[in-house]
């Protein structure tokens, strides 16, 4: 079992190396990322230098001015960043027929879908981790709180999951890679935006909406809060995707 | 150590197999010869566990495809139509990958990767990516692929299709050499393919098994019988069920002529039974006007383009063919 999830999971993984996308992504990521970075800390030290010439308000803290923005921002930059980290995962196995190989083999359909489940999510995890040079940065400035830096780490986890589970869902349901990326992309949007949707509604469909969104149950997160309910949702949407994708795999 | 029986394949509305049976014994070489569209691939798709069939059963080495597919899987390799290479992987690593996903442990990964590419001739490319390799090489890899774990059974569909002929008959070869220690079935729509490699065949077209026997077998039958070519001035349509109702006649059929006015009628009749005065005579009596009738022997070729094929340079299509 463990042995099949991990062999096509290190073919793939390996396999995001064979062709320039991957770095490329990688590379723009980081450097997006890094712009915000160095942004968000010129108007901090902006802030500060304000606050020490007139003392007056609340002396501006690292955690809200910086880290909290940033990994905002880096749940928004995974959103487009996902669905071409995915695209191929299935589809492209499809289209050249390298799927007859692993549906031949004496492998199961959910070992597959594991497998490329963690192809793409290690590398999104690779790339999250990446961004450590920021705070890390931020340690030779201030005290950034690292409880909230590391509950940050996990809801982006959490978050990149979602995106990846979603991500390899549509890459199972065709052989176009570009489909696959946009309706990624558009199911993304529509569980992010959800949330708004429930200012609107009644008080039962708004709880409800509110539920569904992948970023309301990201909050918590970036106040350092770790929460069940959240865990369980970002849990059972994950599971939920692996189970169609699944379906799908076995049935064509 | 394969039995298939009464399968059957529907894609939505489109019945591709209907109800083939036949079966395989250890350490033979099976031909599975038809024409193109005629289910050679949809069948060793089922047999290889790769789609579901409609209705039917099929085992391999003992274990029910349907209900036990990963044994059925653990105990076959495949070369589908197309190799399922990945085109960014080197030829090495990506065989390591094959093996070690059909179970090979991965101490002797090396031993069997090694023995595959030796067979299939392709050592001196193990560095190469397989995407910058010609068709033919591509193939040999699949084929390596499917070698590589040393399965009891091996399933090619088309192994030698896109190949040079020199390359051909290195394949052949290749596939003869694994008979015996394994059971193989090669589907084809070349008749030298089955007459180089294997010792029997099932010939299958449009969904449905026409022939099964050994290759002298077929042949024999086949070679027995003789066609008579009638041509007539008049449309001998009416005469057909009665040429049907003489001794030793197989069948009937109305062929196409280019030539307008002239009508054309194939009868295959039984070794031994000459019919040709008999025929003669009705034509006239009907008054029909015979403009010519011409006796051949079917050789193995024509028996089997008799057998499965609508060929373009026949005279006539199987289609336009009317069996009495
Ligand atoms: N995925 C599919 N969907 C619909 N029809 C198919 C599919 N695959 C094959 N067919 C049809 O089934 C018939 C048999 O095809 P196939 O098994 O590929 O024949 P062969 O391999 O003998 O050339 C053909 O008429 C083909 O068009
Ligand atoms: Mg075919």
């Amino acid at each position: 079992m463990f042995k099949n999830i991990s062999l096509i999971a290190g073919r793939d993984l390996r396999s995001y190396f064979y062709t320039p996308i991957a770095y490329i992504v990688i590379a723009m990521f980081l450097i997006l990322i890094g712009w915000m970075f160095s942004q968000l800390l010129s108007f901090y030290a902006q802030q500060v230098s304000q606050y020490a010439a007139l003392s007056f308000g609340e002396k501006p803290k690292l955690v809200d001015s910086v880290i909290r923005p940033l990994f905002g921002n880096v749940n928004v930059i995974l959103l487009f960043v996902a669905p071409f980290i995915t695209m191929r995962l299935l589809a492209e196995e499809k289209k050249d027929h390298t799927i007859e190989l692993l549906k031949t083999a004496p492998v199961r359909p959910i070992e597959i879908v594991l497998g490329k489940f963690l192809a793409g999510f290690i590398l999104l995890l690779i790339m999250i981790a990446i961004t450590f040079v920021y705070p890390a940065i931020l340690y030779f400035i201030s005290r950034p709180d690292w409880g909230v830096v590391l509950a940050c780490y996990i809801g982006i986890a959490c978050v990149s999951a979602v995106y990846i589970s979603v991500g390899l869902f549509w890459s199972s349901r065709t052989e176009n890679q570009i489909v696959a990326a946009v309706l990624t992309f558009g199911t993304l949007l529509f569980f992010w935006l959800i949330g708004w949707a429930s200012h609107r509604a009644g008080p039962v469909w708004s709880d409800v909406l509110n539920h569904l969104s992948i970023i309301g149950h990201y909050s918590n997160f970036a106040q350092g809060l770790l929460d069940t309910t959240d865990f369980v949702f970002y849990f059972s949407f994950v599971g939920f995707a692996l189970f169609l994708t699944n379906l799908s795999v076995r049935g064509e | 150590m394969i039995e298939v029986s009464n399968l059957v394949k529907k894609y939505n509305e489109r019945t591709a197999v209907s109800g083939v049976s036949f079966s395989v014994k250890k350490g033979e070489i099976l031909g599975f010869l038809g024409p193109n569209g005629a289910g050679k691939s949809t069948t060793m798709k089922i047999l290889s566990a790769f789609i579901e069939a409609s209705a039917g059963t099929v085992t391999v080495n003992g274990f029910n495809v349907a209900s036990e597919p990963r044994k059925v899987k653990a105990s076959i390799g495949y070369l589908p139509e197309n190799p399922p290479v990945y085109t960014g992987m080197e030829v090495e690593s990506y065989l390591r990958f094959a093996a070690r996903i059909h179970g090979v442990e991965k101490t002797n990964v090396k031993k069997s990767v090694e023995a595959a590419m030796e067979k299939c001739g392709i050592s001196d490319v193990r560095n190469r990516l397989i995407g910058n390799l010609s068709k033919g090489y591509r193939q040999r890899v699949g084929l390596a692929q499917a070698i590589a774990h040393n399965p009891p059974v091996l399933i090619l569909d088309e192994p030698t299709v896109g190949l040079d002929p020199r390359q051909i008959i290195e394949i052949r070869n290749l596939i003869q050499s694994l008979g015996g220690e394994h059971t193989v079935i090669l589907s084809t729509h070349i008749l030298p393919e089955v007459q180089a490699t294997c010792s029997r065949v099932v010939v299958i077209d449009k969904g449905k098994v026409v022939a099964e026997d050994t290759l002298d077998g077929i042949a024999a039958r086949m070679q027995s019988n003789a066609r008579l070519t009638i041509t007539t001035a008049k449309d001998p349509k009416n005469l057909l069920p009665e040429i049907q109702k003489l001794d030793g006649v197989v069948s009937t059929s109305v062929g196409k002529t280019a030539t307008e006015g002239e009508f054309v009628v194939y009868v295959e009749c039984q070794k031994g039974s000459d019919i040709r005065s008999m025929i003669s005579e009705k034509i006239v009596h009907a008054n029909l006007s015979l403009l010519g009738l011409f006796q051949e022997k079917l050789s193995l070729e024509d028996a089997f383009v008799r057998l499965i094929t609508v060929d373009e340079n026949l005279d006539f299509k199987r289609e336009d063919t009317q069996h009495v």
